[in-house]
C-alpha cells in the first residue's frame, strides 16, 4: 500500500474544450508543505478543485490514501446574505463540532472574539482566519489552501503564514497550497510546483528557483528574495521580517 | 374534533405549512423562487394524466411533480440559466396541463379546485394522508439537514469533506415535490410557491443562522395556515388565497419592523 497522502497522475482536464490541465501527477507526502506557483491562468486552481472534486478529470486519476482527511481553505468564500451564519454556525459545516472545541480553534487563529458575528460582516483578514479554523476542525492530514492570502496586506498574511507554519508543526498536517507570494512560498515550502498547464518543474525551492524554466516564468527577480527570506526564516519566525526590503 | 371540516382544513394547512416553510428557505438561499411554480404548475398535468389513466389523482400529481423537479435539478446551470429553465418548466408545464385537461372526456372535473386549492372540502381520510406526508418530509428533511444546508451555503466545502452536494440537490428537489403536491390541495396550483416562499421570506430579517431562519419560517407558516381559514370563514372569503395574504402581511410587518430598527 502506497504512503502517500494524496497521488495525481496524468491528469487532464478541459474546460469548454479548453486544455487547462495536461498530463499533470504529483505526490504529496505526510507532513510537507508543497506549494503551487505559476501566472495567471496557469491552472493553479482547476489543479485544487480537481484534487477535491469539484471539477472532474477528462483523463488520468486523483487517488486519496483511504479515509484521508481533507481541509479546504478556498481562494473566496461567495457569501449570500440571503443565507444568514454567523461564525460559530459555519464551524458546524459539514458536521457539528463541540463548543469547546469551536471556542478554542477560534482562539487559536486570533478569532476568539467573532464567534457571533454574522459571516458577512467580517473583514478580509478574519475572514480567512475563520476559513481556517474551519478547515482545522476537520482534523485534516492534508490542508488544501487556494492563494489564502489574498486580499490580506503584507503584513497580514505574514501573520497568516506564520500561524499556518505553527500549527502544521504542531498538528503534522501535510499542507498543499496555490500562492502568488513567491518570496513567501519560497521561505515556506518544502517542496514547489511551477505549473502552466503541465508541471514545468519542481523540487526544493532552491532547485525550483534556479530552473530555467522558472526563470523564463518569473524572471530573475525572486532570487535575491529568495536568499534573503531563507536565511530570514532560518533564524527567526518573526512575522514582520516582509519589511526588509 | 375532525368532524368539524373547519378543524380538518386548519389541520391539513399546518401539517402542510410546517415543512413547507423550511424547505422554501432553501429556495431563497438558492435563488430558485421560482422552483415551487415550476413544479406546481405541472400538477395539473398530473391530474389529466391520473383521470386517463384512471389512477389515484395525487398519484397523478405526485409522478409529475417529481418529474418536474428532477428536470429543473439536472437541467439548470447547463446551457441555460436556472431562472430559463424555471420560466420554461413552470409555464410549459401549466399550459400543457391546460390542454390535456380538456383534451379528456367530459368528467366532472373542476379545475378551480387545482388551481385555487379546496382545503374546506379535506375529508378525514385526507387528513391522514396529510399527516403521513408531513411525517415523511419532516424525517427526511431532519436527517439530511446539516449535509443540505453545506451543499447549498458552499458546493466547494461540502465537496472537499467528501460530501457530494449534487446528490443532496436531488434530496431536496425530490423532497420539494413531495410538499407540493400536498400544498396543491391546501392553495391549489397557482399559490404553492407562496407557502413555500413567504414565510421564509418573513423569516429571514429575523434569523442569525440557517436553523434560526426555518424555524421562524415554520412558526410563520403555521401561523398563517390556522388565521387564514378562520378568517375566511368569517368575511366568505377563499381559503387558500386567505391563509397566502395573512403570510404576506406578517412578511410586510417582519421586513418592515427591520428596516426600522436598522434606521435608528
Amino acid at each position: 500500500m502506497t504512503e502517500h497522502l494524496l497521488s495525481v497522475d496524468h491528469l487532464d482536464v478541459r474546460v469548454d474544450g479548453k486544455i487547462i490541465l495536461d498530463d499533470v501527477s504529483l505526490r504529496v507526502d505526510p507532513g510537507e508543505i508543497i506549494t503551487i506557483v505559476g501566472p495567471n491562468g496557469s491552472g493553479k486552481s482547476t489543479l485544487l478543485r480537481t484534487i477535491i472534486g469539484v471539477t472532474p478529470p477528462n483523463g488520468g486519476k486523483v487517488t486519496r490514501r483511504p479515509g484521508l482527511k481533507v481541509g479546504y481553505v478556498p481562494q473566496k468564500l461567495r457569501i449570500d446574505d440571503t443565507l444568514p451564519v454567523t461564525v460559530r454556525r459555519f464551524l458546524d459545516m459539514p458536521r457539528p463540532v463541540g463548543g469547546a472545541r469551536a471556542a478554542q480553534m477560534l482562539e487559536r487563529v486570533g478569532a476568539g472574539e467573532i464567534a457571533q458575528q454574522q459571516l458577512s460582516d467580517l473583514s478580509g483578514g478574519q475572514l480567512q482566519r475563520v476559513l481556517l479554523a474551519r478547515a482545522l476542525l476537520e482534523n485534516p492530514d492534508l490542508l488544501i489552501l487556494d492563494e489564502a492570502t489574498q486580499g490580506l496586506d503584507q503584513q497580514g498574511s505574514a501573520v497568516f503564514y506564520a500561524l499556518l507554519d505553527d500549527i502544521r508543526a504542531d498538528t503534522g498536517c501535510a499542507v498543499l497550497m496555490v500562492s502568488h507570494e513567491l518570496h513567501v512560498v519560497m521561505a515556506a515550502s518544502d517542496r514547489v510546483i511551477c505549473l502552466n498547464g503541465h508541471v514545468c518543474c519542481h523540487g526544493t525551492p532552491e532547485i525550483v528557483a534556479s530552473a530555467p524554466e522558472y526563470r523564463a516564468l518569473f524572471g530573475r527577480g525572486t532570487k535575491g528574495a529568495l536568499a534573503l527570506y531563507r536565511h530570514e526564516h532560518n533564524h527567526t519566525h518573526d512575522a514582520t521580517c516582509d519589511h526588509t526590503h | 374534533m375532525f368532524d368539524d371540516f373547519l378543524v380538518r382544513a386548519i389541520v391539513a394547512a399546518v401539517l402542510t405549512s410546517l415543512v413547507a416553510a423550511p424547505l422554501g428557505c432553501f429556495l431563497l438561499w438558492r435563488r430558485m423562487a421560482y422552483f415551487g411554480d415550476a413544479t406546481a404548475h405541472s400538477a395539473i398535468l398530473g391530474v389529466a394524466l391520473a383521470l386517463l389513466l384512471n389512477v389515484p389523482i395525487v398519484g397523478g400529481i405526485l409522478a409529475v411533480t417529481i418529474f418536474a423537479a428532477l428536470c429543473v435539478t439536472l437541467l439548470a446551470g447547463r446551457t441555460h440559466s436556472s431562472d430559463t429553465i424555471l420560466g420554461v418548466i413552470s409555464h410549459g408545464g401549466l399550459a400543457i396541463g391546460l390542454v390535456a385537461v380538456a383534451t379528456l372526456p367530459s368528467q366532472n372535473i373542476s379545475l378551480e379546485t387545482y388551481l385555487f386549492g379546496d382545503i374546506l372540502a379535506v375529508r378525514k381520510i385526507d387528513v391522514l394522508g396529510f399527516a403521513l406526508g408531513a411525517f415523511v418530509i419532516l424525517g427526511l428533511m431532519m436527517l439530511r439537514w446539516s449535509r443540505l444546508v453545506t451543499a447549498t451555503f458552499s458546493p466547494e466545502l461540502a465537496f472537499a469533506s467528501g460530501q457530494n452536494p449534487k446528490r443532496e440537490e436531488l434530496w431536496l428537489a425530490l423532497i420539494i415535490a413531495v410538499t407540493v403536491a400536498l400544498a396543491v390541495k391546501v392553495v391549489g396550483v397557482l399559490l404553492v410557491a407562496a407557502l413555500l416562499i413567504i414565510p421564509a421570506a418573513a423569516a429571514r430579517p429575523l434569523a442569525r443562522t440557517p436553523e434560526g431562519m426555518a424555524i421562524w419560517a415554520a412558526v410563520f407558516g403555521v401561523l398563517s395556515a390556522i388565521a387564514g381559514p378562520l378568517i375566511s370563514l368569517q368575511f366568505d372569503t377563499p381559503a387558500g388565497p386567505t391563509i397566502v395574504c395573512v403570510a404576506l402581511a406578517i412578511f410586510v410587518i417582519t421586513n418592515v419592523v427591520l428596516a426600522l430598527r436598522s434606521r435608528t
